[in-house]
């Protein structure tokens, strides 16, 4: 008993990154203890305590260094000594606007968009998953980590399977079976990863112990790395692992599927930058040709299935499989470009998916479909709507001086230099993502409006007040996205260095010519390289 | 040869080592007498009150024992019993299981028709077997152990005999029962014949004593002593009688079938296995590896198939010993293999007992939500369906705290972070992986994705709201004299709040108990 308050006491004394993770926690359990008479109590103070989280977030990018390349606001605390597991948190240019998006994007969903039934339970597992996605973000041991990935998979299929439509019981358990089935895996190699990569000293699971000392063996290196990068493209998710997505998205009401594009699929990539480059960097360049493969192709496939979407939140979820794919080129493009245009694509992709989830939501609420055949005309009877919606859209389609621009273009730029076909092929997805999304807007918003069209009403205050946040950043960040940069580029710098330390493979530096080997592709570059 | 070494100048018996058999079983003896002296039927409560307090005097006599002694083992009777960290952990959990399946059948037992003083005596004596199970160190002991916890179980399932399902239960589990204990005591008759002795560290210390040739009938008889107590843990393939006779039996007991009976095998187990033939590490690593990816795969798969929760559970049950068996068989292969014991053996068998400590209050919490839900069935002729998966349907509309609360039962069973579930699952894949042995490691996770379905389309049906509109006034009209919380017997819902503050608390803060684990296998290891 001694040593049990010992280890609860030894939890006191939290910086901001706990603040961060237990605000919303201890909110859920707070609504959660409501009384039963009081539901309508649950949203407001529910809200407030993710406010109050997004607001320690902005706090936490206020005094961010952006110069400095390391983890910062590190905080840790033994846990489980036993286990040589610690308490360990940090973040670094890469998380933390993932951090920050996190901790903005589930206040606003809570206060803008209505639940309809048992709103205790709804806010409550929406704080949880605030508290979880920031854990999994900033986590710096594998254990922490794991616990962070896997906890958030509660509360999301409990939203899907309370609050969603009508096909949610499916789409809540394929969604929880894929992701633990990654996950299996991912915990039998986190446990391998540790008892054979731990120093002399003793079992550990701290991120940057293992990272740093790269004790394993090449070859149990690669096969950690494979079941790592499985339970990671699960949730990304890439081709031909990605099914339970679009179920997923088009099923969840619609909070759940603006927390599930902006946060949770992150949660994938930052896992490939995080704990497959971090961590195996070796194993990170041998398996290289297959990711950069995997995402083009998810780029494609993602742009042509969406366009043949006839439900319009379908459409959306598809979408996401092909912005989700370009980043996977990035990061195993292995240049500091490309790297840090997905990290900046993966903040990008979650504000502009997760603001038009939040508008496909609010016309299911108006019209009771999704379903582009049933709508036409839309922007004469709600002209405000269209213009938010072509705003948003655009900045999905990557139109310069929106903000998904910068992080598609970067990636373009960075992963030409080492990876010449697969960006071109990846490229054209880009002119996919105009067509698809052009096409549904077309018929969406143009053309002689039904009756039911003419009816549909315009945008509300509250719901602009929802939506404004998502404009602004979707324009600051498109013209000004210096910030984003700055904090991104060191870390993302200082990762490659770590990489290029411990692989063969020869990061260019951004002033290189451009050397060409036509004859070969690039694949081959990665035998080369050893 | 294959007597121990006793330090000290003891008396014949200690004892203040047999404190926790003694109050169990003269509790049960002194019920039973007074019970049938009384000159009219004792109050339930009587029997329930008796139970508790003999439980939980068992655990706290074992706990202060832990303490006092220092984890120094204590042989007693000529080195037949002995009292150790094991073996105390191990009566602490069978006090506290006793303890918990008194205050879930106190508000089951007219429903099942038992009569409550029978009942209480039976439980006691059945814990007295099951704790001497873990602490037996000679063979023989242990099949007494084992005998008395299986005789009384066998008529604690038939004492709800009122219910054919229950006689059938109880009469399967008798018939397999004795042909396992047939088959033991055949191993124990071969190991006997092989070494000379039947006391466990008697057998060990001949075993590395002596160099020998390969001896079959020493195989013969461990792969005999497997089976027997094989059949006890639910093991595949000796798994046959488990979903019938956990299907048939009431709910609380079988509860304490899933998690007390169960731990007593697995201790008895693991103390045959590591502390009589450790040295034939070699022979039994790889039946005992089989076993578990049997068990697994089988446990799993069959628990998707069910559409009744009570079967479910049983089945699931089934697939939690296939992962204690991927504990207990994580010893490196071969080479290396003393060493590896002289350093502590890895967690082999500390990550089991930590998977059964959880596990049982899992199971015990499940099945008394089980029998809370059977309860509001009003016929219990209907028993059949009982828990059909369709009678869960819009459970949390009725019961949202109860479904709460079972949803956080099951999910520790599918071994979701922050529950004792994932930490022991964890900690059973450490040891395997510490023992290189990755495959059994990522199949067992497989097989805990395939069963989180099972568990999964429970809490689906708990919070599908299509079952909401068939009763709401599903209370029964309130037992007389039974206290009651928002309709629910105020007994269950304690030992369910109980199952479900350990299982989120261990999750949370395993340190301790993992400590604990790794204390109480220190005398176990060579």
């Amino acid at each position: 008993m001694g040593s049990l308050l010992a280890a609860s006491g030894s939890v006191g004394d939290f910086p901001l990154l706990n603040a961060l993770i237990f605000v919303p926690a201890v909110g859920a359990l707070v609504v959660a203890l409501l009384p039963r008479s009081r539901p309508d109590l649950a949203r407001p103070l529910g809200t407030l305590f993710a406010a109050i989280g997004g607001a320690l977030a902005l706090a936490l990018a206020w005094q961010f260094e952006a110069a400095d390349a390391g983890f910062q606001f590190v905080s840790q605390q033994s846990w489980i000594p036993a286990l040589g597991i610690s308490w360990h948190v940090g973040v670094d240019g890469i998380s933390l606007w993932l951090v920050v998006l996190t901790s903005v994007v589930v206040p606003i969903v809570l206060a803008g968009v209505d639940p309809h039934h048992d709103p205790k339970p709804y806010t409550a597992w929406m704080l949880l998953l605030q508290a979880g996605s920031v854990g999994a973000f900033v986590a710096l041991d594998l254990f922490v980590f794991f616990v962070m990935f896997e906890v958030v998979l509660v509360p999301m299929y409990l939203l899907i399977a309370g609050w969603g439509y009508e096909g949610r019981r499916y789409a809540a358990t394929k969604f929880f079976i894929y992701t633990m089935a990654g996950s299996a895996l991912l915990l039998v190699a986190i446990v391998a990863t540790a008892v054979l990569g731990s120093p002399d000293s003793g079992i550990t699971f701290d991120l940057q112990t293992l990272a740093e000392g790269q004790l394993l063996g090449e070859n149990t290196a690669r096969l950690c790395f494979v079941a790592f990068a499985i339970a990671f493209l699960v949730k990304v998710p890439v081709v031909p692992l990605h099914t339970w997505l679009p179920d997923a998205h088009t099923e969840a009401p619609t909070a759940g599927s603006v927390v599930l594009a902006a946060v949770l699929l992150k949660l994938g990539t930052y896992g490939l930058l995080r704990f497959g480059l971090y961590l195996f960097p070796e194993a990170s360049d041998w398996a290289a040709p297959v990711l950069v493969t995997v995402g083009v192709v998810g780029v494609i496939w993602g742009a042509i299935t969406a366009a043949m979407q006839r439900d319009l939140k379908r459409l959306v979820a598809y979408s996401s499989v092909a912005h989700m794919g370009f980043i996977v080129l990035g990061i195993f493009a292995f240049t500091a470009q490309a790297v840090g245009g997905g990290v900046i694509q993966m903040v990008n992709h979650g504000i502009s998916t997760g603001a038009l989830f939040l508008l496909v939501g609010m016309l299911y609420e108006r019209r009771h479909t999704r379903q582009i055949d049933e709508l036409a005309g839309i922007q004469s009877a709600a002209p405000v709507y269209a213009g938010v919606f072509t705003l948003i859209m655009l900045s999905s389609v990557g139109v310069p001086g929106l903000n998904g621009f910068v992080g598609e273009f970067l990636i373009l730029i960075g992963s030409f230099e080492t990876r010449r076909w697969w960006t071109v092929i990846a490229a054209t997805g880009m002119i996919l993502a105009a067509l698809y999304l052009l096409w549904a807007y077309q018929r969406v918003f143009h053309g002689p409006p039904a009756a039911a069209d003419r009816q549909t009403a315009d945008l509300r205050r509250g719901e602009l007040l929802t939506l404004a946040p998502f404009v602004i950043a979707v324009v600051a960040l498109g013209v000004y996205p210096k910030p984003l940069l700055d904090a991104v580029e060191p870390a993302a710098d200082k990762l490659l260095e770590h990489f290029e330390e411990h692989s063969g493979f020869e990061v260019p530096e951004p002033g290189d010519p451009v050397v060409v080997d036509y004859g070969d592709g690039a694949g081959e570059h990665d035998e080369d390289g050893h | 040869m294959g007597q121990v070494e006793i330090a000290f100048e003891a008396p014949a018996v200690d004892w203040w080592v047999l404190t926790p058999q003694i109050i169990l079983v003269g509790a049960a003896l002194g019920l039973l007498l007074v019970a049938s002296l009384a000159p009219r039927a004792l109050p339930d409560w009587v029997s329930t009150i008796t139970s508790i307090a003999t439980g939980a005097a068992a655990a706290i006599v074992a706990a202060v024992q832990w303490a006092a002694w220092d984890l120094a083992p204590r042989p007693t009777l000529n080195g037949a019993f002995v009292s150790d960290g094991f073996s105390l952990l191990l009566t602490v959990l069978v006090g506290a299981g006793v303890v918990m399946t008194a205050l879930v059948a106190h508000s089951a037992l007219d429903r099942y028709d038992m009569a409550p003083p029978e009942f209480a005596a039976l439980l006691l004596a059945s814990a007295a077997g099951a704790v001497v199970m873990a602490g037996a160190n000679d063979l023989i002991v242990l099949f007494l152990g084992l005998e008395s916890l299986s005789i009384a179980l066998y008529v604690l399932i038939a004492l709800a005999g009122r219910r054919a399902s229950a006689r059938e239960s109880a009469m399967k589990y008798f018939v397999l029962g004795a042909f396992s204990s047939a088959f033991f005591l055949y191993g124990i008759a071969l190991v006997y014949g092989s070494t000379g002795s039947t006391n466990l560290s008697g057998i060990g210390g001949f075993l590395f004593g002596s160099i020998r040739e390969t001896d079959y009938l020493l195989l013969a008889g461990i792969a005999l002593l497997l089976v027997g107590l094989g059949f006890k843990v639910a093991a595949v393939p000796f798994h046959f009688w488990a979903p019938d006779v956990y299907e048939g039996a009431p709910s609380p007991v079988t509860g304490y079938l899933a998690s007390i009976a169960k731990a007593a095998g697995f201790a008895a187990l693991a103390r045959v296995l590591y502390v009589a033939v450790f040295e034939q590490s070699t022979a039994w690593t790889p039946i005992l590896v089989a076993l578990a990816f049997a068990t697994l795969a089988v446990g799993a798969v069959m628990a998707i198939c069910q559409n009744d929760v009570k079967r479910m559970l049983a089945y699931s049950s089934i697939s939690h010993a296939g992962f204690v068996l991927v504990g207990l068989s994580a010893v490196p292969a071969a080479s290396g293999v003393l060493q590896w014991a002289e350093e502590g053996g890895g967690d082999a068998v500390s990550s089991s007992v930590f998977y059964l400590i959880t596990y049982s209050f899992m199971a015990l919490g499940s099945f008394a939500v089980l029998s809370v839900v059977g309860a509001e069935l009003r016929s219990p002729e209907a028993d059949a369906s009982a828990h059909a998966l369709s009678r869960y349907g819009g459970l949390a509309r009725r019961r949202p705290v109860l479904a709460l609360a079972f949803t956080v039962l099951l999910l520790a069973q599918a071994g979701v972070p922050l529950t004792a579930g994932f930490v022991a699952k964890f900690e059973v894949i450490r040891a395997a992986i510490d023992a290189s042995g990755y495959v059994l490691a990522a199949v067992a996770m497989i097989t805990a994705v395939v069963s989180a379905f099972a568990y999964l389309r429970v809490v689906l049906a708990m919070y599908a709201p299509e079952g909401s509109a068939d009763d709401d006034d599903s209370a029964p009209a309130a037992r007389a004299g039974r206290p009651r919380w928002g309709g629910l017997p105020l007994t269950s819902v304690f030992a369910i709040s109980l199952a479900v503050a350990v299982t989120v608390v261990v999750g949370v803060l395993p340190q301790t108990l993992l400590e604990w684990s790794r204390d109480a296998v220190l005398s176990i290891i060579l």
